[in-house]
């Protein structure tokens, strides 16, 4: 019988299945953080469990820690004492684990891949709902709740329904200016926020295939905004090229294994979906979002919808708008903004570093611009320096801070005040998703870097 | 037995009619830095019911005291966003055994089924009636069976039933959660990981 990437992946990880209910899934990697980890130790502890593999899990501190000045103690005491907990939870099991200060710290999402804890045909958990990106991989991969974080920790396993298949293809060669980030937001503007839920994706067709693997991560990252729980694109050559030779990845015979494997890791040609969808890359501009949730985008050049052109309710559409200060039918370029942010996992990888560069190079920061470049990882710092990029950013008036989320969700001191605009990289717009009051923008980092010149939404394309 | 047994719970409602409310709405990220999974409940909600300055929003619903209830009625699309579980122990914590919508968000039903909170997913239709219901009488009050799959308004007996998959009902119903399914299979999964690659 034909299958699909997705059943291929899933259906050898299911340890029992059971009679109208979840499939016992077992979880080859389980990453975990500061934030979604404490009270899973705690459950853990209460029931006198342990930890069942705890090489299977791995441990960074990322969501809650400072941007700046890491060498000193964190200041917050609540924060503090979270990444002691993660710390001290991490050393009575064993557990691997990357503190504040580690040379492998970083963002979850980005050091997964680095360090090639990431694998194709892996089952990759983690509690955090971006755990999507590494489906870049085809891993399948998706975010947890604390319970489920409990369950993979005393048992490896997590109890889930199959999803069902959808299937994104986008053809085409990519226009002037448009990066894997305006393909995903244009895919959740067409679907919205709920138009994958229930359903796995695959990417499928020559865009996604010509993206880099980074690319491709940022895409597989925003999987979750359209509802879906995961993403996932077929490995290739690339995939592996990639994963080759890095610290956890497979050695010697063992990779020779691992590749005779991934190569069967792609979908059957006659497979079916549970759904099907097709854009042409040509349909795609620059994005950026105009209201307070990811599906809640436009082609830049393009104004702000009006109420009765969208779908769902007039009122809830009104509520946002408002939030965010704008009106219908407004253009969205030439509107004023007061921070840029380029970093998360969704864009805090040395790619998206390059990207800003290539436009604030030989320019200078817009004197109402606060920006905060914040790298996904170590690694990707030490990628900046090597590659000359941190000289230019200096040069144009920008400062890069230390690893972490930071502004993505707005945990450490990193907040955009009330009331004041800000063009992110990241991946949520909701209502103070970066701090009280704060109104978000998302966009590419090319977008990002024009309007961090500008001072306004600028449109990248004028300036590259 | 990991919480409170679930079989059928009489309520009047508090009423949410927005669409696509968040978890950053449910709880915003900078309350996530407990170590603990008590106190949520204070900050439900937190920045749509409170002022910077602490002082409580009068118009939202949770501000007025006529509306009050274990069961939360939300607008579609209910609990997208991130999967902190925070969102559903915040629920939880204030006093909601369950929730009514007419779609939810998977990450967060999930959440809410591990922890004891009942999703209760209604037709659009169904869902406008039980808010009509409650504007005209916040007394109203709603019954959900879950033996029998269904949710009532009882004033006016207009019912439908919902779906639940066998396993997660007698999960609730009996106040177990997979933790204890998991922890019965650990010899089958112990033979289970040997055959993995990697
Ligand atoms: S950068 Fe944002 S989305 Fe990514 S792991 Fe951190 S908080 Fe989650």
């Amino acid at each position: 019988m034909s299958t699909t990437l997705f059943d291929k992946v899933w259906d050898s990880h299911v340890v029992r299945k059971i009679k109208d209910g979840p499939d016992v899934l077992f979880i080859d990697r389980h990453l975990i953080h500061e934030v979604t980890s404490p009270v899973a130790f705690l459950g853990l502890k209460s029931r006198k469990n342990a930890v069942l593999f705890s090489e299977r899990t791995f441990a960074t501190a990322d969501h809650n820690t400072p941007t700046i000045n890491q060498h000193l103690p964190v200041e917050d005491p609540l924060s503090a004492n979270q990444l002691k907990a993660l710390e001290e939870n991490s050393a009575e099991w064993g557990i691997s684990h990357w503190g504040l200060g580690h040379q492998q710290n970083g963002i979850v999402h980005v050091v997964g891949p680095e360090y090639g804890i990431t694998l194709p045909g892996a089952t990759i958990v983690c509690g955090d709902s971006h755990t999507s990106t590494h489906g870049a991989f085809g891993a399948i991969a998706f975010g947890i709740g604390t319970s489920e974080v409990e369950m993979v920790l005393s048992s490896q396993c997590i109890m889930q329904p199959k999803p069902k298949k959808m299937r994104i293809n986008v053809n085409g060669t990519l226009g002037f200016g448009v990066t894997p980030k305006d393909v995903a937001l244009f895919i959740i503007s067409k679907l919205t926020t709920s138009g994958a839920t229930g359903y796995f994706v695959e990417y499928a067709g020559d865009v996604f295939r010509n993206m880099t693997m980074e690319g491709r991560m940022t895409v597989c990252n925003l999987s979750i905004e359209m509802g879906a729980r995961g993403g996932l694109i077929a490995p290739d050559e690339k995939t592996f090229e990639y994963v080759k030779g890095r610290q956890f990845a497979p050695k010697g015979a063992d990779w020779n294994t691992a590749m005779d494997y991934w190569k069967t890791l792609s979908t059957d040609e006659d497979a079916t979906f549970d759904k099907e969808l097709t854009f042409s890359a040509s349909e795609i501009e620059p994005m950026i979002t105009y209201g307070t949730n990811p599906g809640m985008g436009t082609g830049i050049s393009q104004n702000i919808p009006k109420a009765e052109d969208v779908e769902g309710g007039v009122a809830t559409y009104k509520k946002s708008l408002d939030y965010m200060g704008f009106a219908e039918g407004e253009t969205m370029i030439g509107k004023p903004v007061d921070y840029v942010f380029i970093g998360s996992c969704t864009n805090g990888r040395i790619e998206d570093f390059r990207a800003f560069a290539s436009i604030v190079k030989g320019r200078k920061k817009a004197n109402n611009i606060t920006a905060w470049l914040v790298p996904g990882s170590h690694i990707v710092e030490a990628k900046i320096k090597e590659e000359g990029l941190l000289d230019i950013f200096h040069e144009a008036g920008f400062v890069l801070r230390e690893p972490g989320c930071s502004a993505c969700l707005a945990m450490n001191d990193d907040k955009v005040p009330a009331g004041k605009v800000a063009v992110s990289t990241s991946n949520r717009n909701f209502e103070g998703r970066q701090g009280p009051g704060s109104r978000t923008l998302l966009a590419s980092p090319l977008v990002a870097a024009a309007t961090a010149v500008t001072g306004v939404v600028t449109d990248p394309r004028t300036l590259l | 037995m990991a919480y409170d047994k679930f079989e059928i719970l009489k309520s009047t409602a508090v009423p949410l009619p927005i669409e696509n409310v968040d978890t950053d709405q449910i709880i915003p990220a900078r309350f996530l830095k407990a170590t603990e999974r008590t106190g949520f409940g204070d900050n439900l909600f937190r920045d749509w019911r409170y002022n910077s300055d602490n002082t409580p929003k009068e118009q939202f619903v949770f501000n007025n005291p006529i509306y009050k209830g274990k069961i939360l009625v939300g607008g579609r699309n209910f609990g997208s966003g991130s999967s902190r579980e925070h969102a559903a122990w915040a629920v939880y914590d204030y006093g909601f055994r369950c929730v009514v919508s007419s779609f939810f968000a998977d990450i967060f039903r999930g959440n809410c089924l591990n922890i004891g909170v009942l999703p209760v997913q209604v037709s659009a239709e169904f869902l406008d009636k039980i808010f009509k219901a409650i504007e005209s009488n916040p007394e109203t009050e709603l019954e959900i069976d879950l033996p029998k799959q269904t949710i009532t308004i009882l004033a006016s007996g207009e019912q439908e039933s919902f779906e639940i998959n066998s396993y997660k009902k007698d999960n609730m119903i009996n106040g177990f959660d997979d933790i204890d399914y998991l922890t019965k299979m650990k010899n089958e999964i112990t033979s289970f990981a040997e055959t993995r690659p990697f």
